[in-house]
């Protein structure tokens, strides 16, 4: 497939203006865990690799995309309105009264969300459900889950994963959002994951580990799944990325900048007062 | 009732290739004929509940119709959080089964006791409760829970609860039935101790007691009608569960009368009370011992009848 990496940057750039828009109209926000999967939303969504049609988004045979870390709703929100599913105008209304953009995506909802996400450990056993539907209605379409790494702390995450590989749900793809921050400090400190890989490769899965915020290696990683089992790509990611003083800092999980700071954002994510508050 | 509702998914699975079978590793034999004749629609998960009812949850949302089945509170409470959030939530057409609930389990003790099930199952937005007395109860009420398009929880006991169904027998959700007429008391149950209480009731008659007894197999949505007329004729109800008084049918009941005017009827829940089930021993050994004896029941009922006139 050809893919036009730099549109696809400009792309992953909006993203990040739309999501910080969004966090600071509504006066708070899950800003860093966002930035985190902004291009992995890129890639999954804007590259032609999801197959679906906002025009159609109860089409039965159409690829699914669950985003099991919900609390990162605005990056998903983002991309919706990218891909057609949102008008960008609605994505201001994140978070406040009468909107149907809440913290966490709501699938009876909002259009293109697949799945009401939110406690964390959910999104991949939903999953499993979908995949083996496809398998047992002999259908191709492929699902898509993105996971955080702190929430791979959930004994469901294992359960699932368990389950997918016996199934042989080879029409499964995850996608771990490995930024090493969990709300409280990283992973290391807390509970450890490392050795993250041989983890799922020792449950059966397909691995394969690339930079998370390079398209064009997400990308090839998410290139036709040749083999039986299904498969995870451990996206080596940077939490806050795009904002240089909440790149990999934990307190920036959930909270909103200083005026100090906001000088800082506003010049990191090129983008001018006008755009921040502008309706 | 767990082999009339494993032949009732047999027979739909026949009919429609959606209905699946999920099991956590639970039903060696008795689903021997369904794994044979339809493999596909069967589905061990293992042992892990809680995976078995977020995939439920994903299966439907592709059209499949699961029903998804193990120890009453195992599928409750194990997976409570995937109920509430991967189906409930979600509006998912997900069909939850538990076996062996209330004291069933007698000598396994309380950790395969279902008896706060009912209460948390009630709380959750959407869904239904189906909690048959009898083999072609649990039969019927699996064919109308794949015909109701969301959640529905149906709480099984065992084998050889005896029948008072003829064949044919069709639920219907929402309805009590009165299998007993009588203007003095009524009792509201549902399981099998239905039996127990329609022997109490014979056993009143004997003292010139004229005992109702309704069997209330729907829980949520609960028969309001019938339980405010047998609040206004019989000015006393007595409701009797193999469940925690705390949540479940008798709450329900009661919700029904102070809400509709009936508070002034006299009434009394019978269940296990606030503690966890106690001892171990045959079935009918426990729920005596739990204070749901047959005599206890009986006894109480005479008290009321005798303070109501």
């Amino acid at each position: 497939m050809n893919h036009d990496i730099e549109y696809m940057k400009n792309l992953a750039r909006q993203m990040r203006r739309d999501i910080f828009r969004m966090a600071y109209k509504a006066g708070g926000g899950h800003i860093a865990p966002a930035f985190s999967i902004v291009e992995i939303l890129t890639a999954v969504y804007m590259s032609g690799v999801l197959r679906h049609d906002p025009q159609r988004p109860d089409d039965p045979r159409r690829d699914r995309f669950i985003l099991s870390k919900g609390h990162a709703s605005a990056a998903l929100y983002a991309v919706l309105a990218q891909a057609g599913y949102l008008e960008r105008d609605q994505l201001d209304s994140f978070c406040q009264e009468g909107s149907i953009l809440g913290g966490h995506p709501n699938m009876l909802e909002i259009p293109g969300v697949e799945a009401s996400t939110g406690a964390l450990g959910h999104g991949l056993g939903f999953a499993t459900g979908i995949a083996l539907a496809g398998k047992l209605d002999r259908e191709d379409y492929q699902v898509y889950v993105v996971i955080g790494d702190g929430e791979c702390q959930e004994g469901s995450i294992w359960e699932a994963a368990l389950f997918a590989s016996s199934q042989n749900l080879s029409n499964l793809t995850v996608i771990l959002d490995y930024n090493k921050l969990q709300a409280m400090d990283t992973l290391d400190n807390i509970i450890r994951m490392e050795p993250f890989a041989e983890k799922w490769k020792g449950f059966g899965w397909e691995v394969r580990e690339v930079d998370g915020h390079d398209i064009a290696a997400l990308l090839e990683a998410l290139e036709p799944n040749e083999s039986q089992a299904p498969r995870i790509i451990i996206a080596h990611t940077i939490k806050g990325k795009g904002v240089s003083f909440m790149e990999g800092v934990p307190i920036w999980h959930f909270r909103l900048p200083d005026d100090e700071e906001l000088k800082i954002v506003l010049r990191d994510l090129e983008m001018d007062m006008q755009e921040l508050v502008g309706s | 009732m767990r082999n009339a509702y494993i032949k009732a998914v047999y027979d739909m699975a026949g009919i429609d290739r959606n209905v699946l079978a999920l099991v956590a590793d639970n039903g060696a034999i008795v689903f021997d004929d369904f794994r044979r004749d339809y493999p596909e629609q069967f589905i061990n998960f293992g042992i892990s509940e809680a995976n078995m009812v977020s995939a439920a949850a994903g299966l439907a949302s592709c059209g499949k119709i699961p029903f998804a089945y193990t120890i009453a509170g195992f599928i409750t409470m194990r997976s409570y959080e995937q109920v509430r959030n991967d189906v409930c939530l979600q509006r998912q057409n997900v069909k939850l089964v538990g076996v062996g609930a209330g004291m069933r389990y007698s000598s396994l003790g309380p950790t395969h006791h279902a008896t706060e099930d009912i209460a948390i199952m009630r709380v959750l937005p959407g869904m239904n409760i189906i909690v048959p007395a009898s083999p072609r109860e649990a039969y019927a009420a699996t064919r109308y829970a794949a015909e109701i398009d969301g959640p529905v929880y149906i709480r099984l006991e065992a084998t050889k609860e005896p029948e008072f169904y003829p064949e044919g027998y069709e639920f219907q959700l929402g309805k009590g039935i009165v299998l007993r007429e009588g203007s003095d008391i009524t009792f509201i149950a549902a399981g099998s101790i239905v039996h127990d209480v329609l022997k109490v009731a014979g056993m009143l008659a004997e003292k010139g007691i004229g005992a109702r007894v309704i069997n209330m197999p729907s829980i949520k949505p609960i028969d309001k009608e019938n339980i405010v007329q047998a609040a206004r004729e019989t000015g006393i109800i007595v409701t009797v569960e193999e469940h925690s008084i705390i949540g479940g049918l008798g709450s329900a009941v009661g919700e029904v009368l102070l809400e509709h005017g009936c508070g002034h009827t006299v009434f009394r829940s019978l269940g296990v009370e606030d503690h966890f089930c106690k001892g171990y021993g045959t079935h009918a050994y426990m729920k005596a011992n739990n204070g749901l004896a047959m005599e206890r029941i009986m006894a109480i009922a005479i008290a009321l009848s005798i303070l109501d006139r």
